[in-house]
């Protein structure tokens, strides 16, 4: 651990404390017993900042710190899910693709390729207003998850194309390795140290594509989510108020956590290259 | 002929990726339980009172076919591919009935086109030369801080820049309107004197983030070509910094970067219509809010579809000017 905090790089070790400190927020203290931020007229409108409100209250009677401490845990949540999900299935069928060749190899490419390119805001959008607002995290998860999949794919298939040739691979084979232990045992390691700077990058974008779709009005309804957080500031004319604790929280908050977690993505990257170099 | 067979196959990939896109879109709304139909018979009545019901069945079934909604599942695919995607025909809007949908998407289209293709343009010139300095001077200290900058920017989301923007200039210093309004009626030059001024704040909007990107990897590509052999050589042979700057490690690594660009229009037109909707900029992305507020469905599968014409076709004519640009790949 003290060799890995002397040889990282500074934007390593900022991302990882940064990110270190929202998860910790959104899976620690979320669990600190508090009342449903949610629930509108638990304290009065409108308060300033007190010992008792850090952040103040929204004009719905909403205490801010703990509305946001929700929202960074849902969020978080998303990104997560959709982040494993889309990680999963990528490794799953760029190895598939990669080993099996042929012609199924190149259907799934074709199927690969196009979902790289789609525009994916689009196709969210018109996914999720045909279900606005009914929707629960669950399904917003699943839907975003439709376009994590496809890069990770096509990166891992890559990757396989070049491992499969090596020699160590010929070596298991004739050793009468399995070609499912093969990819497990041999392959696998290889892509996982890409697939984690992936599965944060992944991570980061769903997270970013929700908060788009809550501008839109079509996250679901009752989602405590940054976005959604942001959206309902907007709504209630917290900026006309110039209520900047309420607006500008939520705000804060997601651009801290989205430089921290790119910095830790590519901090983590250029870690792992001069890792290798050496 | 190796030209021929290389513009073959991406002009296949091209209809691919939008015949899969739009298969997409027409088959996901049908797996929902709500109809677009139903849904609209509910606005009319609620509008005008109580109506006979011989009418309403008439009325139903003219609507089924407007909305290319009767006949098999099939048929129904067939009628959108070739009306929907060769005509761009989605049958009349529901939030200003009857005008038809692929109309008001043609008025609105070229706001966002404009938008987006300068503002791209701009971050990709700007962007590279900033990244090229960068990476080809990596140890000086404004090399650096730019670098700090462009990685502080980059990541976070389009309409949280543009939501920034907006409360800073347009809210709290007051230096632009808070929406954006087109003077239509007062001829050309206040027209374009009313876009231009609307288009400043979404611009700019795109143009940090993209800016951010392209520095961020022109960079790293730059600082990867400034180590390499002829480089070196390059400088052994006494050519000035400037020289090497332009024609070795300029020239190599803005081919990456040409493919990097077709890749990025998808998010940037996703940017755009997040950054229009802030601001209230009439393009696409304002009517696709708009038409989402009211359950206009034919527009939003229109301004959809349309999209994903616009944004493969795009890529499509970058993928194809490539080999022009890179002397190594020489299709005679």
């Amino acid at each position: 651990m003290k060799k890995f905090w002397k040889t990282a790089n500074f934007r390593l070790k900022a991302g990882l404390i940064s990110t270190c400190f929202f998860l910790i927020i959104g899976f620690v203290v979320y669990f600190i017993p508090h009342t449903n931020p949610f629930t509108y007229n638990t304290y009065p409108n409108n308060l300033g900042v007190s010992a008792e409100h850090w952040l103040g209250t929204t004009s719905m009677g909403q205490d801010i710190v703990w509305l946001l401490i929700e929202a960074i845990h849902n969020s978080l949540m998303i990104g997560l899910i959709v982040a494993t999900i889309g990680t999963v299935v990528g490794v799953l069928v760029g190895l598939l693709a990669g080993f099996a060749g042929g012609a199924l190899d190149r259907v799934l490419m074709i199927i690969t390729d196009t979902f790289v390119v789609i525009p994916s805001l689009p196709i969210l959008i018109m996914m999720t207003s045909l279900m606005k607002g009914s929707s629960t995290v669950i399904v917003m998860a699943l839907v975003l998850a439709m376009f994590a999949w496809a890069w990770p794919s096509r990166q891992i298939r890559s990757m396989a194309l070049t491992i499969k040739e090596r020699d160590f691979i010929h070596t298991a084979r004739f050793s009468g390795e399995s070609t499912l232990q093969i990819v497990v045992t041999e392959i696998l390691p290889f892509a996982l140290s890409w697939s984690l700077s992936n599965f944060m990058n992944a991570t980061l974008s769903a997270i970013g594509s929700e908060s788009s779709l809550a501008v839109l009005g079509l996250s679901p309804g009752n989602l405590v989510s940054l976005g959604n957080m942001i959206q309902w500031a907007r709504g209630y004319n917290a900026v006309l108020a110039k209520r900047w604790l309420w607006i500008g929280s939520p705000i804060v908050a997601t651009v801290i956590l989205f430089v921290g977690l790119f910095m830790l993505i590519t901090g983590y990257n250029d870690y792992q290259a001069k890792k290798r170099g050496r | 002929m190796k030209f021929k067979k290389f513009f073959l196959q991406r002009v296949l990939a091209w209809a691919l990726t939008i015949l899969i896109g739009v298969t997409f879109i027409f088959f996901i709304p049908r797996m929902f339980p709500s109809d677009p139909v139903e849904n609209m018979i509910a606005q009319i009545q609620s509008r005008s009172g109580n109506m006979d019901p011989a009418e309403m069945d008439a009325l139903r079934s003219s609507l089924r076919v407007q909305f290319g909604l009767d006949g098999s599942l099939l048929q129904q695919y067939g009628y959108f591919l070739w009306h929907g995607l060769l005509h761009f025909d989605f049958g009349p809007s529901l939030m200003s009935y009857p005008e038809p949908v692929g109309k008001i998407i043609g008025r609105y289209l070229p706001y966002t086109l404009m938008l987006c293709l300068t503002s791209t343009f701009i971050a990709w010139i700007i962007g590279n030369l900033i990244g090229l300095l960068a990476g080809f001077r990596k140890n000086k200290t404004s090399s650096k801080i730019l670098e700090a900058i462009a990685i502080f920017i980059y990541p976070i989301p389009y309409f949280l820049v543009a939501l920034i923007l907006q409360i800073v200039f347009a809210f709290i210093l007051k230096w632009f309107p808070l929406q954006a309004v087109i003077n239509t009626k007062g001829g050309f030059g206040p027209w374009i004197a009313s876009v231009v001024k609307a288009s400043i704040l979404p611009g700019i909007s795109l143009l940090l983030l993209g800016t951010g990107w392209w520095i961020i990897s022109m960079k790293s590509l730059a600082s990867t070509t400034a180590e390499e052999d002829y480089v070196r050589y390059a400088r052994f042979r006494g050519l000035s910094e400037f020289a090497i700057g332009k024609n070795y490690v300029m020239r190599n690594s803005i081919l990456t970067q040409i493919t990097a660009l077709a890749m990025s229009l998808g998010g940037v037109f996703g940017g755009s219509i997040m950054t229009e909707i802030i601001f209230g900029y009439p393009g696409v992305g304002s009517l696709i809010q708009a038409a989402i507020l009211q359950s206009d469905y034919n527009m939003i599968l229109g301004c959809i579809t349309i999209s994903i014409v616009a944004i493969a076709s795009a890529t499509l004519i970058v993928d194809l000017i490539y080999p022009f640009i890179d002397p190594r790949i020489r299709y005679g």
